[in-house]
């Protein structure tokens, strides 16, 4: 089975990998451990659960401007994301992702994201066509 | 997105490599964001402590200086993650410093201020109404935005320093008057008593706005805040929601009345005691033994150093309860020089110049101190600090002093009024 979720642009190169969802919202400061590679914030949905090499879908960001560096540290220890995809990006995000070379899309034009989407589905994103695809479920 | 000829030479890279960067990096976002051209902006300030930036960072950014990356407009710091006149009693480490000391050359070469600040509306140079800037800081750009009437997008670091470099930024956001209507109004019914109320009163709208493109339009505020006070309530909402501007009906530049923003069409939440109550109810911890107390977030302005200095004169700390502040350098000379910084000292606190707590890797100075149960006054760092391993909680600046003289949290009031 084959889903095809169109999106507005986003930044960063196509990528590939497995989903991990949550109907919550993403800052590398508030809600990361970034030298373990999970979330720390106690509150947080996916609180204890690694973030590495998966396809992130959240809701929105939140709270302040480090993401837009700490993308971009976490990539270059190759403990990041392989995309991040939201409901809403803020400047923040969209920043960070074109620093760190990182997948980023939003806008998904038939609605929420964090519902359109699966943990465990295998998910192909495309940026620059504004096209992600359920490639597998 | 259309570029002008200055601008279509900086992205063919006869500007230099730096400048090439840096363009092509705004035009990744601006396309994003739907931006048709670029807006030059007459200042710039770049959010950058070492943990966010890591070796990675503070690599990338003397890649630029050897690039020959110089700004072309006036470009200013946040704070610092290390104060290097107390780094090792904080339980910073060298490696740290380093990496701090490393990332202030580079920016220095490239004709940055190192002003280190997050208050630079109160000290450096406050952004006039209509002025289009490049702002860091969520703090400073709800401020900036919404008390100035300036227009800056929340600029993270990298795109902060793009700005510097090209002394424009992609015109998108909040640049555009479209994006500074209101789309969501709160009528208040309580007016906040203190710094603290004052902050988690902007948290609760910051919370229930909750999105970046999101603009509150807030009636029922008589009488100007000061600027402390409106300081507190859009950095807590800031953090709390993303949110980069809020009108205030009668008291905001942009805002004179209601109709002035599209405020009357939107339906009203009215927002009492019962919804700054249910936010604040996860940070009471009244009765426990406290570890730290932190005035911080944003860095306290030469006011709030007076006011921290009367309630510390006089008293000493419980010995198992430190008590750090916060400040900038440009308040931190006054503070000294009226005794303010002597009488916080001379409590058992510790004064921190040009850095703020959570920037200044907080989960390994927690851990080098033994710090878990923090009490501060910021409804803005104990929304930050939860993720890095503290139990934060949270009490105006009277009961934050008394309690860390006592030793353990305090109700409500014992400290009397901040």
């Amino acid at each position: 089975m084959t889903i095809e979720l169109a999106c507005h642009a986003g930044i960063g190169p196509a990528v590939q990998g497995t989903a991990l969802v949550a109907d919550d919202n993403f800052s590398a400061r508030y809600d990361l451990d970034r030298i373990r590679g999970v979330f720390s914030r106690p509150q947080h949905r996916l609180y204890g659960q690694s973030y590495c090499d998966v396809i992130l879908v959240l809701n929105t960001a939140k709270g302040g401007v480090a993401t837009a560096w700490m993308l971009h540290e976490m990539a270059s220890r190759d403990m990041a994301p392989r995309a991040i995809l939201l409901n809403s990006a803020n400047t923040i995000m969209a920043q960070g992702a074109a620093l760190a070379g990182m997948a980023m899309c939003d806008r998904f034009v038939d609605g929420d994201v964090t519902t359109l989407i699966r943990t465990g589905d295998e998910v192909r994103v495309d940026p620059a066509a504004g096209l992600v695809i359920i490639t597998s479920r | 997105m259309r570029l002008s000829d200055e601008e279509q030479a900086m992205l063919a890279g006869e500007m230099g490599p730096a400048c090439r960067w840096a363009i092509d990096h705004q035009l990744q976002v601006g396309r994003m964001f739907d931006a048709a051209d670029m807006v030059p902006v007459s200042q710039a300030h770049m959010m950058a402590d070492p943990e966010s930036l890591g070796d990675a960072g503070v690599g990338f950014v003397e890649g630029l200086v050897k690039d020959g990356a110089r700004v072309t407009v006036p470009m200013i710091t946040d704070p610092r993650g290390v104060d290097l006149s107390h780094y090792l009693p904080l339980g910073q480490t060298e490696e740290m410093a380093g990496l701090e000391r490393r990332f202030i050359a580079a920016c220095t070469a490239m004709g940055i201020m190192m002003t280190d600040t997050c208050i630079n509306y109160q000290t450096i140079m406050p952004p006039l109404n209509g002025h289009h800037v490049a702002y860091g800081d969520t703090g400073v750009v709800i401020y900036s935005n919404s008390v100035c009437g300036a227009r800056s997008n929340f600029e993270g670091g990298p795109s902060a320093l793009a700005a510097g470099l090209t002394g424009r930024t992609p015109r998108y956001g909040l640049h555009l008057d479209e994006h500074r209507r209101a789309t969501c109004r709160f009528v208040v019914e309580i007016r906040p008593r203190d710094l603290m109320e004052w902050g988690v009163l902007g948290a609760t709208i910051g919370r229930m706005a909750g999105s970046y493109w999101q603009v509150p339009v807030i009636e029922g505020i008589e009488g100007a805040p000061t600027s402390d006070e409106i300081k507190h309530f859009g950095a807590a909402m800031a953090s709390w929601g993303s949110t980069p501007l809020f009108h205030m009906v009668g008291i905001t530049p942009e805002c004179r009345s209601l109709a002035d923003v599209g405020g009357e069409s939107l339906d009203a939440t009215r927002i009492g005691a019962e919804e700054l109550a249910d936010l604040g109810a996860p940070f009471s911890a009244v009765g426990e033994a406290l570890d730290v107390v932190v005035f911080a977030a944003p860095q306290l302005s030469l006011v709030e150093m007076g006011q921290v200095a009367a309630l510390c004169a006089g008293r000493s700390r419980a010995s198992g309860t430190d008590l750090v502040v916060c400040t900038s350098a440009q308040v931190y000379g006054d503070a000294a020089r009226m005794g303010y910084v002597e009488a916080i000292e001379g409590f058992g606190g510790t004064v921190l110049t040009g850095t703020c707590f959570y920037q200044q890797y907080a989960r390994e100075i927690g851990e080098a101190n033994g710090w878990t149960r923090l009490l501060s006054n910021s409804a803005k760092i104990v929304n930050i600090l939860g993720g890095y391993g503290y139990r934060p909680a949270l009490a105006s600046m009277a009961d934050c002093v008394a309690s860390a003289e006592a030793g353990v949290i305090l109700p409500a009031g014992e400290g009397g009024a901040s």
